[in-house]
């Protein structure tokens, strides 16, 4: 029994730092609706500038005062973050902000890098407070009991905050209705500064607060980031008691998974979120999204027709063109084609999903890797000849998307994201624990094409038909009926339904369809690179798809492959140099910021006022 | 007009390198590692990779033209990783390449240099399939493994009376590499030995609390240790916090090495027993006294591991295509094969032709605190031979060649 | 003349609170039928409930004779019960004539069909509808930059699609200009003389109701108070006193 008591309070302990990031979170996208995926950045900030402080403020006064000074510090980054990146693009396409946020991840680390250098720090001692008290003869360390008795004190200031004063008031309409705030003349911007500014410093106090129970590195902004959205979407996004409820939740179970489950610690907190969306689609306290809030903000989409005549000849002249690198064109620079080809598929089909459908997806290298494993496996197990192995990493993409989407679809929104996320962690945690067959984060080796496909010309020629065919053939579909239908559902799902379209089908479908799509981009990949490993199936792998989708453009046809290769070609180019996630960080944001509707976008848009097109006329 | 797009980008990626591959009076070696994500790690290993460089191009370099080393950054991506390597075989005109701290990367790098025909040094990476289970022709490997110095602790282990092992190791492929190393040689030394509980914290992402907690309620003898970096901080602080330590002996792999002990400072753990690299104990005038002295100079920092690894890293590559005596690939690779290279900071190195792996050691020692630091005490240095498998062992892991 | 839509005691209560108690009534083939009402009388609930967005607490709705009560409102579509939304839910990434070809081909069942291009598919169908509202010289241009009213009459032609022979349109005229409104309902009118559909529609112009309608029903606080020619609604004393509270007689209602 006291050692069960022992396990809760240390769960507590957890979920104070934890709940503090959380609400933070939570607040932001309640209010601002962004998805702000920097926030684990700000968190990283509040451990280093926390250590700094403390290291100059001496004694009791010093520690606690340093903690204080630092959330005061890292709000106000937050609200410089928010005017200078944010501000500028909040009437661009809904989650647009979210590529914005993942520059501002990439400059936060690579200045914290400059300023405070490679190695781990250790977070200083919170003076008077080392070792334990015993509570039933268990040892609990001091500095848990304190933070277990800030916990309330801090959701108690947090709840006067919100429910006594004006600045609460506002937050709460906002919440509910942010048109209605702008009604009431309250203006807009200095609120979302202002929210951003506390959730910012909301994590910069979490990050400062744990300091005493492990200390500041380089990796913590990741490291955090998942968690955190794990509790904000399970305790339901915008909910402060929720966030408190989730991140007591995800602590206390980790702590008894550790003990009873050791190998558990990868996956629990994302099975634990796919139980609770697949039974409460909102989170635990967190109301239904309206429809309309997500997808759809901004201009319109442009209605679209296939290429007439001429864009048939560019396109043709173009991919003739690329048939005939090989002629004259080194190794490398095939590889290189091969590379953007291969990831150009993957975008494009996150595109058909994410732009014709309207469907969000966190976790589409599921069917990225899912694909090159499939593949893979039957390669190193079975030794399959290449050409069948190759079929299979398709088909199975397609299986898995059908299995996942079956439980996904049902939701929207962010949550329909979260829990695609959730089942793409399950699949890398499979491809990473099931050592006996996926070899874990070993890999897949030697997998190479056949005979007759192992040169680099003819590997490319099969990449060029392959992924090119890939996107002609995902273009074609979206002007199909079902394209239509499925971009109809986009729209207006009540007029769809009223007009006989079973709206959920038709995003099923085109879930698997995309799925079986990334799915041959991970076939490819695989024969390429000659092996796979669990990084493929890795959170990132699906954020370098969305990203990329929507620098590219989400409204357009074109937006993920362009994307695709000029991410390709930017990173290629930059990770020659010395700070080159700073520099991808502000490319990043200068194209989020100079061309809201990504690069085929705003480049067609202008395309339209130089040439004085009329704006009504279509091709 | 998206395609078009696309590939001109894509060109014009390609061409700005271009002139890299026209000067061709260097002896050029690729270098890929993280040096983002794993900063800590390969920023030391950078630094001894240059001291290296400047010895052996200030004594006219290798046949008679400077070496030369080209750094770039996989993002710890193996995909990433493999194009690098490609483009600087076949662009850079690098004649060979090495580096990477990850196994997977490694292993992803050696499938790829098998497959094409490029050699491969594996400096850092301590999987054991990299010599052994998936080693090939074209891979050889630097560092010490991962079952060689598991079996130092082990052996180190099997000494005392204790019976119950509690294990706790990150959750990836070394950590569990490291614990069924560790189980294998203690099983194999004393089988009465028991492994009352194994802990998988994920990698950087402890829960130190619980973890000790449940090792606690497990009441081992012993416990063994693979975490590092931030892990191991939380884990010795909580661990020490709550009394886990006292009373057990504790065996931690890498544990003493500067990149993981120097950051824990007055609160590094007392009196585990450790492998590292105790470079403050070295006597000048040693061949490792030597070296720390001048890295010392030439950086104005204390040397890590990496550091030495990235030293004789360079030492190697750049005895090799010496004993060589050509830039061909196949003749460095044939070079590789029993080579040795002399004043090495261990003295003399060689490269066994077996399985392609070095016969650099480990230091094992017993850690204190001195001065508000952690170190090593009682330290030696052990050669790897006595806990490698077998001959016959070895030649029935590798893969046919 | 024949019933083809039929309800009975339609009825729909959210934890107590009654919003629609008990409505029974029924629209003939090639009847113009009004549902008129104050704010908040239920008037929008009883339509979501006949179209399938809501499901009834208690009661029957039968079409043609066939139970539909609860289902989906696709299945009711399809079964011919076309509908315009008080709010219009047009696709505006389309073309004009796009939303009335994406209507078409649902009604063929061609939504899983890759193969074709869809902008040709039964675009001169599609261009007979648009027709039909007099929309075939805005058919290219696309949908966002369209007028309210002319997507209200878009609207219209996507209601006619699947030759529904029961129309529900749920305040059809909202927001529209005098003039229009008018125009519209003319059109309505017409289109019930031509084809022999049967409409049933919420409205709060009075003038329009009285004007075109057949049948005129009236809904006050979830209860049916009046149903019968504009006459007997007229001199209905109940009614009288509904409206009479808020002021007007039939003559300008505010529209919300």
């Amino acid at each position: 029994m006291a050692f069960f008591l022992a396990q809760f309070l240390t769960g507590l302990a957890n979920a104070a730092a934890l709940f503090l990031v959380a609400s933070g979170l939570s607040l932001i996208f309640g209010v601002t609706r962004i998805v702000n995926f920097a926030h684990g950045s700000f968190y990283m900030l509040g451990a280093f500038i926390g250590i700094t402080l403390m290291d100059i403020l001496p004694g009791h006064v010093g520690f606690w005062g340093a903690i204080l000074l630092t959330g005061l510090a890292v709000g106000v980054i937050g609200a410089l973050t928010e005017m200078i990146v944010l501000r500028p693009i909040y009437r661009a396409p809904e989650l647009f902000q979210l590529v914005a946020t993942f520059g501002v991840i990439l400059v936060i680390q690579d200045l914290a890098l400059m300023i405070w250098g490679a190695e781990d720090k250790l977070g200083p001692r919170a003076p008077g407070l080392r070792g334990v008290w015993r509570i039933f003869g268990e040892p609990v360390p001091k500095y848990d009991i304190v933070l277990i008795a800030i916990t309330p004190f801090i959701l108690f200031a947090l709840w006067y905050l919100i429910t006594k004063t004006r600045l609460g008031i506002l937050v709460r309409a906002a919440t509910q209705d942010r048109e209605m705030v702008g009604a009431l003349g309250v203006n807009q911007a200095w609120l979302f500064t202002g929210v951003f500014a506390l959730g910012s410093a909301l994590a910069g106090l979490g990050g400062a607060l744990q300091l005493p129970k492990g200390g500041a590195d380089l990796l913590m902004d990741f490291n955090i980031i998942g968690e955190v959205f794990v509790v904000v979407v399970i305790g339901g996004m915008g909910s402060l008691p929720g966030a408190f409820i989730a991140a007591v939740l995800i602590s206390v179970l980790n702590v008894f998974g550790v003990t009873y489950l050791p190998q558990s610690t990868l996956v629990l907190m994302y099975v634990v979120m796919a139980i609770v969306l697949i039974i409460r689609p909102w989170g635990i306290l967190g109301r239904e999204e309206a429809a309309g809030e997500h997808g759809q903000v901004g201009s319109p989409e442009r209605p679209i027709r296939p290429y007439g005549p001429k864009g048939i000849a560019l396109t043709s002249a173009f991919v003739l063109a690329l048939a005939l690198v090989p002629l004259f064109a080194e190794q490398f620079v095939l590889t290189l084609i091969v590379d953007m080809i291969v990831f150009a598929l993957f975008a494009a089909s996150l595109h058909f999903i994410l732009g014709t459908g309207g469907l969000v997806s966190f976790g589409h290298a599921a069917f990225f890797g899912g694909g090159a494993y499939a593949a893979a496996l039957l390669v190193f197990h079975t030794g399959t000849p290449m050409e069948l192995a190759f079929l299979f990493a398709p088909l199975a993409a397609g299986l898995l998307a059908l299995a996942i989407g079956w439980f996904c679809i049902r939701l929207s929104g962010v949550y329909f994201a979260m829990l695609t996320l959730a089942f793409s962690q399950l699949v890398w945690s499979l491809a990473f624990q099931w050592r006996d067959v996926t070899r874990g984060d070993d890999g897949l080796v030697n997998i190479w094409p056949a005979e007759w496909l192992n040169a680099p010309a003819p590997f490319y020629y099969f990449t060029l038909i392959l992924g090119t065919g890939g996107i002609i053939f995902l273009r074609h579909v979206i002007h199909s009926p079902f394209g239509y239908a499925l971009r109809a559902g986009r729209d207006s799902p009540r007029q769809a339904e009223a007009m006989g379209i079973d709206v959920k089908r038709v995003q099923y479908a085109a879930f698997c369809l995309a799925g079986i799509m990334a799915g041959l981009a991970g076939g490819i990949f695989v024969f390429s690179k000659g092996s796979v490993f669990p990084t493929v199936l890795e959170i990132g792998e699906s954020f370098d798809a969305l990203i990329v989708v929507f620098l590219g453009g989400v409204k357009t046809l074109a937006g993920g492959v362009v994307g695709a290769g000029f991410m390709t070609g930017v990173e290629d180019w930059l990770t020659r140099l010395e700070y080159w996630r700073l520099l991808l960080g502000l490319v990043i944001i200068s194209v989020v910021i100079l061309m809201p509707e990504g690069i085929v976008g705003t480049l067609s848009t202008l395309w339209r006022k130089i040439r004085h097109t009329d704006e009504e006329t279509i091709r | 007009m998206t395609l078009i797009r696309r590939t001109v980008l894509g060109m014009i990626a390609a061409t700005a390198l271009a002139p890299a591959a026209m000067a061709q009076d260097t002896i050029k070696v690729g270098e890929i590692n993280h040096y983002k994500r794993m900063a800590a790690f390969a920023e030391p290993y950078k630094k001894g990779i240059e001291l290296a460089l400047s010895e052996i191009n200030a004594d006219g370099g290798v046949l008679g033209k400077p070496l030369e080393f080209v750094f770039r950054d996989d993002q710890g991506d193996p995909a990433e990783a493999v194009k690098i390597a490609e483009e600087l075989m076949t662009r850079e005109g690098a004649v060979m390449f090495t580096g990477t701290i990850l196994s997977h990367v490694g292993l992803a790098l050696s499938s790829f240099a098998a497959e094409k025909g490029y050699l491969y040094l594996a400096s850092e990476p301590l999987a054991d399939s990299l010599v052994w289970n998936s080693g090939n022709p074209w891979t050889f490997r630097l560092r010490a493994s991962t079952w060689v110095q598991a079996a130092m602790l082990a052996e180190e282990a099997a000494k005392t009376d204790a019976i119950t092992y509690a294990t706790i190791a990150p959750n990836y492929a070394y950590g569990q590499d490291a614990v069924n190393a560790f189980k294998e040689n203690l099983q194999r030394l004393k089988p009465e030995v028991e492994f009352v509980a194994e802990q998988w914290p994920a990698l950087f992402n402890i829960d130190a609390g619980a973890e000790v907690q449940a090792i606690e309620r497990a009441k081992p003898d012993a416990i063994y240790n693979v975490t590092f970096g931030s892990d191991l901080a939380k884990l010795v602080r909580e661990g020490g916090d709550r009394g886990l330590f006292d009373g057990r002996s504790v065996y931690g792999l890498l544990t003493g090495e500067p990149e993981y002990l120097e950051p824990l400072g007055d609160e590094a753990p007392e009196g585990w027993y450790v492998t590292g690299f105790p470079w403050y104990a070295f006597d000048e005038g040693t061949p490792a006294g030597t070296f720390v002295a001048a890295y010392e100079a030439a950086t104005g920092e204390t040397p890590k591991i990496g550091s030495l690894v990235g030293y004789m890293t360079a030492q190697s590559i750049a005895a090799a295509i010496n004993t060589a005596g050509s830039t061909d690939g196949d003749a460095i690779r044939q070079a590789f094969e029993d080579l040795t290279v002399d004043d090495t900071p261990i003295g003399a190195l060689t490269y066994r032709a077996i399985d392609n792996q070095s016969t650099l050691g480990a230091w094992v020692g017993t850690t204190a605190v001195e001065d508000g630091k952690g170190v090593m005490v009682d330290w030696e240095y052990k050669d790897p031979a006595p806990y490698m498998p077998s001959d016959e062992d070895i030649t029935a892991m590798r893969p046919a060649e | 003349m024949t019933e083809i839509l039929r309800v009975e005691n339609l009825k729909k209560s959210y934890d107590g609170f009654v919003a629609v108690g008990g409505v029974s009534f029924s629209v003939k083939q090639g009847e113009l039928k009004a549902l008129i009402g104050p704010n908040g009388a239920g008037k929008s609930t009883c339509f979501n409930m006949l179209m399938g967005q809501l499901k009834p607490t208690e009661g029957r709705v039968f079409f043609d004779g066939k139970d539909i009560t609860g289902h989906k409102p696709r299945d009711i579509w399809r079964k011919g019960v076309g509908r315009t939304f008080q709010i219009t839910g047009t696709y505006q990434s389309m073309t004009v004539i796009e939303n009335v070809q994406m209507a078409l081909m649902s009604h063929h069942r061609r939504i899983f069909t890759i193969g074709p291009r869809a902008w040709k598919l039964y675009r001169d169908e599609a261009m007979d509808l648009l027709g039909v509202v007099a929309m075939q010289d805005q058919a290219d241009r696309p949908c966002s930059v369209l007028a309210y009213g002319d997507l209200k009459r878009l609207e219209l032609a996507i209601a006619l699609c699947h030759k529904p022979r029961l129309l529900l349109m749920d305040e059809p005229t909202a927001g529209m200009a005098p003039s229009a409104r008018i125009e519209l309902m003319q059109l309505t009118a017409d289109i019930v003389r031509d084809q022999g559909v049967s409409v049933l529609f919420t409205e709060h112009d009075m003038d329009v109701v009285f004007a075109h309608s057949h049948h005129i029903m009236v809904l006050n606080r979830g209860e049916l108070i009046a149903d019968g020619n504009a006459t007997e609604v007229r001199n209905n004393p109940q009614v009288q006193e509904v409206y009479l509270g808020g002021g007007t007689l039939f003559k300008e209602e505010t529209h919300a």
